[in-house]
C-alpha cells in the first residue's frame, strides 16, 4: 500500500490535468474568442459608396467627407482651451467632460471629441491642429444628396444595429448600411467590399507590427455606382404636383418595365437623414403617426382600386366569352341583383355597350359582366378561382417581386376565403356575394404599383415586365434577370383594343373629357374608391379616394401611370388632373394646360385630412 | 572513476526523459521570449541565449555529478545540508533584492538562488537521517528530529518572503509516509487542509456548524458500538479551534494579495484585470491552442506578452497556445513518466538511502509539477514556482538537474557489485 500512494496520486493528478487541458483547449471555445479580441486588432479600410444617378445621367447620390475631432487622452499637452472651445464652438465645461470621458474609456485609444464637422468647420480648423497635441482629425465618408425629393426611392445609410450584425456577419459595431429605398436594396452593390488589416497587439495594447506578415490582409473594393430608371425632373414635378395632399404616383415605362416615378406623399428632404441631426430628424419623421412620412404610399399603400379596376372586368368578361362588343346592358341608376339589393350608379346615358360602359364607368354593366364571368362555371367557387387566375397573371393579389425594400401583396379574393367567411358549406353562397369585386371595390385591395403595372399591361395589350429601379450597374447591362423576363397576362391581344378604346373616349367623352391634353392620346380610367376609417372604434366613412390610371400615347405608350390622392373625391378632379400634368411633363418636356397645373398646385386636401381628428361631426364627398 | 567501470549503468530512460523535458523546455522559452531585438542564437542579452548556456553548463555538471563515487553523497549529506543552511542564512547579510525577493547572490551578470539548491541537500540530510539504522518513524522522538530537518530550510526560506519555495517541503511526507511515518499524520493533514479551504469558502461559521452536525451524526451512528463521547467533543472542539484560527490567519496575517490569490481560485472574485490577470490570460492563451495549436513562435498571447512571466513560472502557457492540446498532453505525459520511472527505480534500491532519496526526488518533483500546471490551468492558487526542467532559471535548471542526477548516479552504482 504504502508504495503506492505517491504513484496514484501522481497518475491522478496526469489525468486530471489533461482533462482540464480538454476543457479549456478543445471543449469551452470562449477562451479562443477572448484571444482574437486582445492580441489581434483589426483595422478596416472602408471603401467610397457608390454614386447613384437618374435614367438620364443626372447624379442624385455623391459622397461627402466628413470630418471628426478625435483625441487620444493620454498624449493630450497642455493647450489653449479657451482658443480650442472658441475653434470648436463648444464650451469649457462640455470640452472637460468630453475629456475625462474620452480618458475613462481609455487613455490610449482615440475618442471623438466632435463628430461630423462640415468642410468649412474643417478647413478653419485644420490650420490650427498643430498647436494642440494629442487631438487630431479623422476623416469619414457620409452621403450626400443632390436633389432635394425622392427620399422614398433613395434611402439613408445609418449605423448597423445588433439585429442585422447578428445575422450578417460582415458588418461590426458603428460601420454603416443601407435603410430603405435603393441604399437598402443594392447595399451589396454599392458598399463595395471594405479591406481588412490584422494588426498584433501587445498587452499595453500597442502595434507590434502586421500579423504574420499581413496574410490575411485584404485590400478595400470600391462601390459599385447604379443607374436608377426613375426621371429626376418627373420624380421632382410629381412631389411638387403633391403638396398639401396624401397620396402617391407610379409610373411605369410599359415596353421595358422601368418605374419613370415613385412618388409618396407627403415626402421629405434626404438631407435630413446626414449629418449631426440625422438621429434628430428621423425620430421626427418616424412618430408623425398621422402624415407618415416614412411610410411609402406607392408601394405600401393597399387600397380598394375602384372604377379603374373595370378594365379587367372587362377584359376577364371578353376573354370569358360571356359578353361581346355589341350587346348592351341598361341601367336604371344601379345593378339590383335580388330582392331590393342595388348597386347604385349615377346619372349617365343608357343603355351601354363595353366601350362607352368603359367610357361612363357604369356600375351595372360591369357587375353584369363580372356575374356573367362567374357564373359561367357550374360553382361559383370555381368561378371566383378563375377569376382569380386571370388576375394573378395581372401581378395582382402578391408581392410583385419590385427591386424596392417595402412592399405590399395587395388583395384578390379567393373561393377559399368566401369559404371561409360564409361558413361554406353549411351555408352556401353566390356570385352575387362578390359582387362589388366587379366595380373594384368589396375584398379587392391593390397597391398603386399593381394598378401602374396591370395599366402597364393593358398599354401593351397583354404582357408586362416586373417594375424596377435599376437600369445597370456600373453602366454595363447587368440588372437581375428577372427584370427581363417578359410576363404574358391570360388575357389574348385582341382582347385588349376594345377596352383601350374605351379608355381613350374617356378622354374624349367621359369621366375625364374635361382634362384632355392637347397633341397627347391618352388612355385613362378615373376611379372614385370609398374608404372608411375607425374613430373610437366606430366605422365612419370617409371622404372617397381619387384615383386615376392612365398610359400614353394610345399607339405605342411611353408611360403608364397610377395616381392616388387620398380623401380626394372624385377621380378627375385630383388624381386625373394629376396624371395629365405628369404625361404631359414626360412626353413634351413642358406643360401646356398651366390653367390645370395651377388648380393642382393651389388645391389643398389638409382641410379634409383633418375631419376625422376634429372630434366634430364631419360632412364627407363635397 | 566509477565511470570508467564497465559495470556501471545509468538509466538512460530517465536521462531522456530528463533531456526530452529541457529540449522541448528550451524551444518554448525561445519562443516566449523572441524579440525584434535579438542578434541570434548566442546573444546573451536575450533570455533564450542564456537558457541555452545555462543548458550546456547542465551537461558539464552532469558529468562532475555521475563521476563522484556514489558512497561521496550518503558520507558527505550532513556536510552538504549544513552548508546549504548557512547560504540559506547568508542571504539576510548578503542577499541581492530581485522582485520584492532576497533570494539571491549575485555574481555580476548572474545570480544563484540558494534555495534552489536546499532541495537536493535537504533531501540527502533527510535519507541519511531516516536509513540511519538508529532511526525508528514510529517513534515521537525521531519522527521530531525528522520534522525539523525538513521545517530548517523551508522556515529559512518562508521570511525572504519566498513562501511558495517554502511550500515544496511538504513533499517529504511522501518519502516520509513510504518509510512508515503513520496514515494518521497524512490523514491529519488532509483533514487540516480540507478544514483551511471550506473555512475559507464557505466562511467559519458554516463550517463550525457542519463539524458539530457531522460529529453529532457518527457519534448518533456508532451508539451501539459505546464510543467515548470525550474524545468526540475533543476532536469537534480541535476541529473547530482550527478553522477559527484559519479564519484569523486569514484576515489578519495574510497579507492581500494571499488573499486575492485564494479568493480567485476559490471563484469568490473574478476580477480579471486586476490579481486575477495572471491565471485568467494564462487560461485564454492555453485555450486559443485548440487540438494542435497556432504553431511555434506563432502563438499571438505569446507575442503580445499578454501572461505575466511567461518564460517563467507560466512557460506552459507558451506550450498550451502553440502546441496546442496534443503537444501539451505529452509534456504532461513526459512528466509523470519521469515521476513514475524515479519511483520505479526507487523501489528496487537495495539501501534505504537511495530508496528515501530516489522518493524524495519524485515528490519534490510531482509537487512542482502539480502546484505549477494547477496554477497556470487556474486549478489552484497562484504560487510562484517554477516547472522543473522547463522554466527558464540557471539556479532552478541547475537545482533540479543535481537532484536528480545524484539519484541516478546512486540507482547505478546498485549494479557495481552485482
Amino acid at each position: 500500500m504504502r508504495k503506492l500512494l505517491l504513484l496514484s496520486l501522481v497518475l491522478i493528478t496526469g489525468i486530471v490535468f489533461a482533462g482540464r487541458l480538454f476543457y479549456l483547449q478543445i471543449y469551452n471555445t470562449s477562451f479562443q474568442q477572448l484571444s482574437e479580441n486582445n492580441a489581434i486588432k483589426i483595422i478596416y479600410d472602408y471603401p467610397q459608396r457608390g454614386y447613384v444617378f437618374d435614367r438620364n445621367g443626372k447624379l442624385l447620390v455623391a459622397n461627402q467627407p466628413s470630418y471628426d475631432v478625435m483625441v487620444i487622452p493620454r498624449d493630450v499637452e497642455a493647450f489653449d482651451t479657451l482658443e480650442f472651445c472658441n475653434l470648436l464652438k463648444i464650451s469649457k465645461v462640455d470640452l472637460k467632460g468630453i475629456l475625462k470621458k474620452a480618458r475613462v474609456y481609455s487613455p490610449r485609444l482615440p475618442s471623438v471629441v466632435i463628430p461630423q464637422l462640415t468642410k468649412a468647420e474643417y478647413a478653419y480648423l485644420s490650420e490650427k491642429m498643430f498647436k494642440y497635441e494629442g487631438f487630431y482629425i479623422q476623416k469619414r465618408s457620409l452621403r450626400d444628396y443632390q436633389v432635394k425629393h425622392s427620399a422614398n426611392v433613395l434611402g439613408y445609410i445609418a449605423e448597423v444595429n445588433p439585429r442585422i450584425i447578428a445575422k450578417n456577419p460582415y458588418y461590426q459595431m458603428g460601420e454603416l448600411i443601407g435603410r430603405q429605398g435603393v441604399e437598402q436594396q443594392y447595399e451589396d452593390v454599392l458598399r463595395g467590399v471594405k479591406g481588412v488589416k490584422y494588426i498584433q497587439k501587445d498587452r499595453f495594447n500597442r502595434d507590434i507590427g502586421p500579423f504574420k506578415e499581413g496574410i490575411f490582409d485584404t485590400l478595400p473594393e470600391r462601390g459599385k455606382d447604379i443607374t436608377l430608371t426613375i426621371d429626376e425632373q418627373l420624380q421632382a414635378y410629381g412631389e411638387k404636383l403633391f403638396v398639401n395632399k396624401r397620396g402617391g404616383i407610379v409610373a411605369i415605362e410599359p415596353a421595358t418595365g422601368e418605374i419613370l416615378a415613385l412618388i409618396t406623399a407627403p415626402y421629405y428632404d434626404p438631407g435630413l437623414l446626414v449629418g449631426r441631426d440625422r438621429s434628430r430628424n428621423y425620430t421626427k419623421l418616424y412618430y408623425d403617426s398621422i402624415a407618415k412620412p416614412l411610410y411609402d404610399r406607392g408601394l405600401q399603400g393597399e387600397y380598394p382600386p375602384g372604377s379603374p379596376f373595370k378594365t379587367l372586368t372587362a377584359l376577364i368578361g371578353l376573354q370569358e366569352g360571356v359578353i361581346d362588343l355589341k350587346e348592351t346592358v341598361s341601367c336604371h341608376g344601379g345593378y339590383v341583383y335580388g330582392r331590393g339589393r342595388k348597386l347604385g350608379c349615377h346619372h349617365h346615358k343608357s343603355p351601354l355597350a363595353m366601350i362607352g360602359g368603359i367610357a361612363n364607368s357604369c356600375n351595372a354593366y360591369f357587375c353584369t359582366v363580372y356575374r356573367r364571368s362567374i357564373e359561367k362555371y357550374p360553382t361559383p367557387q370555381e368561378g371566383i378561382d378563375n377569376w382569380e387566375k386571370h388576375l394573378e397573371s395581372f401581378g395582382l393579389g402578391h408581392y410583385l417581386g419590385t427591386d424596392l425594400p417595402s412592399g405590399r401583396p395587395g388583395k384578390i379574393p379567393s373561393a377559399a376565403l368566401y369559404n371561409k367567411v360564409y361558413n361554406y358549406p353549411e351555408r352556401k353562397w353566390y356570385a352575387t356575394a362578390t359582387i362589388s369585386n366587379a366595380i373594384g371595390q368589396g375584398e379587392v385591395l391593390l397597391t398603386p404599383i399593381q394598378m401602374a403595372n396591370f395599366t402597364a399591361a393593358i398599354a401593351n395589350r397583354g404582357w408586362y415586365y416586373r417594375p424596377h429601379i435599376i437600369k445597370n450597374i456600373n453602366l454595363a447591362d447587368t440588372i437581375p434577370s428577372i427584370y427581363n423576363e417578359k410576363i404574358q397576362t391570360t388575357i389574348d391581344p385582341e382582347n385588349f383594343e376594345p377596352v383601350v378604346q374605351g379608355m381613350n373616349d374617356v378622354y374624349h367623352y367621359g369621366t375625364a373629357a374635361y382634362i384632355r391634353i392637347p397633341d397627347i392620346e391618352i388612355c385613362g380610367k378615373t376611379g372614385t374608391a370609398e374608404n372608411f376609417t375607425k374613430i373610437d372604434g366606430k366605422r365612419v366613412q370617409l371622404t372617397d379616394h381619387s384615383v386615376f390610371i392612365a398610359f400614353a400615347p394610345k399607339d405605342n405608350p411611353k408611360i403608364a401611370i397610377a395616381v392616388f390622392v387620398e380623401n380626394g373625391y372624385w377621380g378627375s378632379r385630383w388624381a386625373g388632373r394629376i396624371a395629365g400634368l405628369m404625361i404631359e411633363k414626360y412626353i413634351k418636356g413642358e406643360i401646356t394646360r398651366t390653367d390645370m397645373e395651377r388648380y393642382v398646385l393651389e388645391g389643398s386636401l389638409e382641410e379634409e385630412y383633418a375631419k376625422p381628428l376634429s372630434g366634430e361631426p364631419f360632412k364627407i364627398n363635397n | 572513476m566509477a565511470v570508467g567501470k564497465s559495470n556501471v549503468r545509468f538509466d538512460w530512460l530517465t536521462i531522456f526523459f530528463y533531456l526530452a523535458l529541457v529540449g522541448i523546455g528550451w524551444i518554448n522559452i525561445y519562443s516566449a521570449s523572441l524579440s525584434d531585438s535579438a542578434q541570434g542564437l548566442f546573444d546573451f542579452s536575450q533570455i533564450y541565449a542564456r537558457q541555452l548556456l545555462f543548458i550546456i553548463l547542465s551537461i558539464v555538471l552532469i558529468i562532475f555529478l555521475l563521476a563522484i563515487d556514489a558512497k561521496f553523497y550518503e558520507r558527505f549529506a550532513s556536510i552538504i545540508y549544513i552548508i546549504s543552511l548557512v547560504s540559506l542564512l547568508g542571504l539576510f547579510v548578503f542577499g541581492n533584492n530581485i522582485n520584492g525577493a532576497t533570494s539571491w547572490y549575485s555574481f555580476g551578470a548572474f545570480g544563484l538562488q540558494p534555495s534552489e539548491f536546499a532541495k537536493a541537500a535537504t533531501a540527502l540530510a533527510l535519507s541519511k537521517y531516516v536509513s540511519d539504522m538508529q532511526t525508528n518513524m514510529k517513534e515521537f522522538k525521531y519522527q521530531i528530529r525528522t520534522f525539523l530537518i525538513i521545517a530548517l530550510p523551508a522556515l529559512f526560506i518562508i521570511p525572504q518572503p519566498d513562501p511558495g519555495s517554502a511550500l515544496i517541503y511538504a513533499a517529504f511526507v511522501f518519502p516520509l509516509y513510504r518509510e512508515g511515518l503513520h496514515f494518521v499524520y497524512l490523514l491529519l493533514g488532509f483533514f487540516a487542509a480540507a478544514l483551511f479551504v471550506s473555512t475559507l469558502a464557505f466562511g467559519f461559521p458554516w463550517v463550525a456548524g457542519g463539524v458539530v452536525l457531522i460529529a453529532i451524526f457518527i457519534y448518533l451512528k456508532r451508539r451501539k458500538k459505546r464510543p467515548n463521547l470525550v474524545k468526540y467533543i475533543t476532536i469537534a472542539i480541535a476541529s473547530i479551534a482550527f478553522a477559527f484560527s484559519v479564519n484569523y490567519i486569514f484576515n489578519n496575517v495574510f497579507e492581500q494579495r494571499h488573499r486575492d490569490r485564494f479568493n480567485i481560485v476559490l471563484g469568490k472574485e473574478t476580477d480579471t484585470k486586476g490579481i486575477g490577470y495572471n491565471t485568467n490570460q494564462s487560461e485564454i492563451a492555453i485555450g486559443n491552442g485548440g487540438w494542435l495549436g497556432k504553431g511555434w513562435t506563432q502563438g499571438t498571447q505569446t507575442k503580445g506578452n499578454f501572461v505575466p512571466e511567461q518564460h517563467t513560472d507560466y512557460i506552459f502557457s507558451t506550450v498550451g497556445e502553440e502546441w496546442g492540446f496534443l503537444g501539451s498532453l505529452l509534456v504532461i505525459a513526459l512528466f509523470v513518466a519521469l515521476i513514475v520511472r524515479v519511483l520505479v527505480l526507487a523501489e528496487r534500491q537495495k539501501n534505504q538511502f537511495s530508496r528515501v532519496y530516489g522518493y524524495s526526488v519524485a515528490a519534490i518533483i510531482f509537487v512542482h509539477f502539480f502546484v505549477n500546471v494547477g496554477m497556470v490551468t487556474g486549478l489552484f492558487p497562484t504560487v510562484g514556482i517554477p516547472l522543473p526542467f522547463f522554466s527558464y532559471g540557471g539556479s532552478g535548471l541547475w537545482g533540479f538537474t543535481i537532484l536528480l542526477f545524484i539519484f541516478i548516479r546512486l540507482d547505478a552504482s546498485n549494479f557495481v557489485h552485482s
